[in-house]
């Protein structure tokens, strides 16, 4: 009898498989990779690369939209990519069909985990790198780590949020919806599209700074922004997605299900009984 | 350990509902045992479990000496599972999707060596959702045999096929029993369990009505032919003195069964001319199986179940 495959190498082969469904899905890649880019090109285009009051100081259109799209970015190709393909995994059975092969959980995750990862990363640095190239993009080599952190985070918590979005979403088709319709007002909410200025209303600033995105668009931007003081790592945004990020994980941990909901109740009660009175 | 698997007082319910009805049965190694039974009769509830997939309200089981319901990866590496419904990545291609499940196994099968045991190398490089669908149950049945399990379950095969690929499934898990391998399956069809199984067990309402051999549940039955016809202005009882007492009368249709067609023709032919009646229909015929199989869940053959 052979050893088990190491957890490593069934992380990476799942991780693999993801990334290549990834490629073979051209409207996840779409959306989290390619649209936020065609954003920043409409972006500087409507306002020209020019100056503009933000939240950060007098920026230029793409200094401002440049982190704050690779946010969005990176949100979709975690939170909303994972969120929908897992749920459908769910619903079309292929996790309980892993359920019933050694495969660890734990090494299944880490492989649609991991597999996000490197894709949020590479859209993240595609944005940053159109702005850079494009569009002058101002980064400094002392807020490297502050970007780096903020990315890191930043994934490791929509990645998570992903994971209990799928748990929540009560079938793989509303997947989509929930992920859209709790992405795209928290963008508004957190300055993605729009910089947050004084006249926002106080509330929305304060609702934005609850949730997950505003603390990834502010530490992104913070470290961006040529107004802030190197290191410009903001340790209470970064904290405020790490509780998101483990208050997910915990969730999704409890109330994981492999199969799609109402299984048990359905092919064991309704079913049987509504067959019953058609044998005789 | 001498059995494969032992299930002793089995218990499942769902709500009010009991699924499965304190049913024991065991499973030998090398065996192939047809679970058979109308839907709702329990059979994929029972399987679930023994999957350990499913929690149980009570009994004991064993599943190659191990309970299911603590099942570890241990486990799951001996037994190889093929679920009546699950998806696949349908973005992948055949051999891909193999690969990746070969990935979880301490001793995997080779990849083109299962893709040929269920026929599918034709299609390796296809992607799963260009399949039919009795394509992708070969592909779920590679999955079932990857792992190169000593016990395999299977759940519903071929339903929903049509005859052709019903037949070419059968041929190829025919060739899985030639292997040793240990093989659960369940099945809605007594064709089905009559041409795979070494041993039957019917299902019914959560119960085992029947467990024996397929010789044994169809042999005494089928051996009497039945006579059958609807005769205008034939009432029952005017039937001659020594067939009224076996002849059945419903829809419309007099049925009786005869150890001598011969003779029990020649009385019936030479009634109906004294009588002026005229037949309809008339058929001499050797019960199906599923006159069998319809019989036993209607309670009206009774098998000892062991």
């Amino acid at each position: 009898m052979n050893d088990w495959p190491s957890f490593a190498r069934l992380a990476w082969v799942h991780a693999r498989y993801q990334n290549r469904l990834f490629v073979r899905t051209p409207v996840a890649a779409f959306f989290s990779t390619l649209l936020p880019l065609v954003m920043l090109v409409l972006f500087v285009a409507v306002f020209g690369n020019d100056t503009f009051d933000t939240s950060f100081g007098t920026l230029t259109t793409a200094q401002f939209y440049a982190p704050a799209l690779a946010v969005f970015s990176i949100a979709s190709a975690t939170y909303t990519n994972i969120g929908i393909f897992l749920s459908t995994q769910r619903d079309t059975g292929v996790l309980k069909r892993h359920r019933g092969t050694p495969l660890p959980t734990s090494a299944l995750m880490c492989g649609v985990i991991g597999s996000a990862a490197l894709i949020a990363a590479v859209s993240g640095t595609l944005m940053i790198g159109v702005g850079w190239l494009v569009y002058d993009l101002s980064i400094e080599a002392a807020k490297m780590p502050a970007i780096l952190l903020s990315f890191t985070v930043g994934i490791c918590c929509f990645a998570s949020l992903g994971v209990a979005l799928a748990v929540i979403a009560p079938s793989a088709a509303s997947a989509p919806a929930l992920a859209n319709a709790t992405i795209l007002p928290m963008a508004i909410a957190s300055g993605v599209f729009i910089s947050l200025g004084s006249d926002t209303a106080g509330w929305l600033t304060f609702v934005g700074d609850l949730f997950p995105l505003r603390p990834f668009v502010e530490s992104l931007g913070a470290a961006f922004s040529p107004f802030t003081e190197a290191p410009a790592i903001e340790w209470d945004r970064l904290a405020v997605m790490a509780l998101w990020g483990s208050a997910a994980a915990v969730y999704s941990a409890r109330n994981f299900s492999w199969e799609i909901r109402g299984a048990t109740s359905r092919r064991g009660g309704r079913r049987a009984a509504a067959s019953e009175p058609t044998r005789t | 350990m001498s059995q494969a698997i032992e299930v002793a007082g089995l218990s499942k319910r769902y709500g009010d509902l009991v699924a499965v009805d304190e049913i024991s049965f065991s499973v030998g190694y090398g065996e192939v045992v047809a679970i058979l039974g109308p839907n709702g009769a329990g059979k994929s509830t029972t399987v679930e479990i023994l999957e350990g997939f499913r929690s149980r309200d009570g009994g004991d089981v064993s599943v190659l000496g191990t309970d299911p319901a603590n099942g570890d990866r241990t486990l799951r590496d001996r037994v190889g599972i093929v679920l009546q419904s699950s998806g696949f990545d349908v973005e992948l291609t055949v051999a891909e999707t193999i690969e990746l499940y070969a990935a979880s196994y301490r001793s995997p099968r080779g990849v083109d060596e299962v893709m040929e045991a269920v026929d599918i190398g034709a299609k390796a490089n296809e992607r799963i959702k260009t399949l039919s669908g009795g394509q992708q149950r070969r592909v779920d049945v590679a999955l079932g045999l990857i792992g190169d399990p000593e016990l395999l379950f299977l759940d519903e095969p071929t339903t929903g096929f049509d005859p052709a690929a019903r037949r070419a499934s059968w041929d190829m898990l025919s060739s899985l029993r030639a292997s040793g391998t240990t093989i659960v399956l369940t099945t809605h069809y007594m064709d089905e369990a009559d041409r795979l199984a070494d041993r039957i067990i019917v299902l019914d309402k959560g119960r085992v009505i029947a467990d024996a051999t397929p010789e044994t549940i169809i042999g005494p039955h089928s051996r009497d032919p039945v006579i059958r016809f609807a005769a205008s202005g034939a009432p029952h009882g005017s039937l001659p003195e020594t067939m009224a007492d076996r002849a059945t009368e419903s829809d419309g249709f007099i049925t009786l069964s005869t150890d001598d067609p011969t003779e029990d023709l020649h009385a019936l032919t030479g009634w109906a001319i004294e009588h002026g009646v005229s037949f309809h229909d008339l058929e001499l015929r050797r019960p199906s199986l599923e006159d069998v199989y319809l019989d036993l869940l209607d309670g009206d053959v009774k098998l000892d179940p062991t």
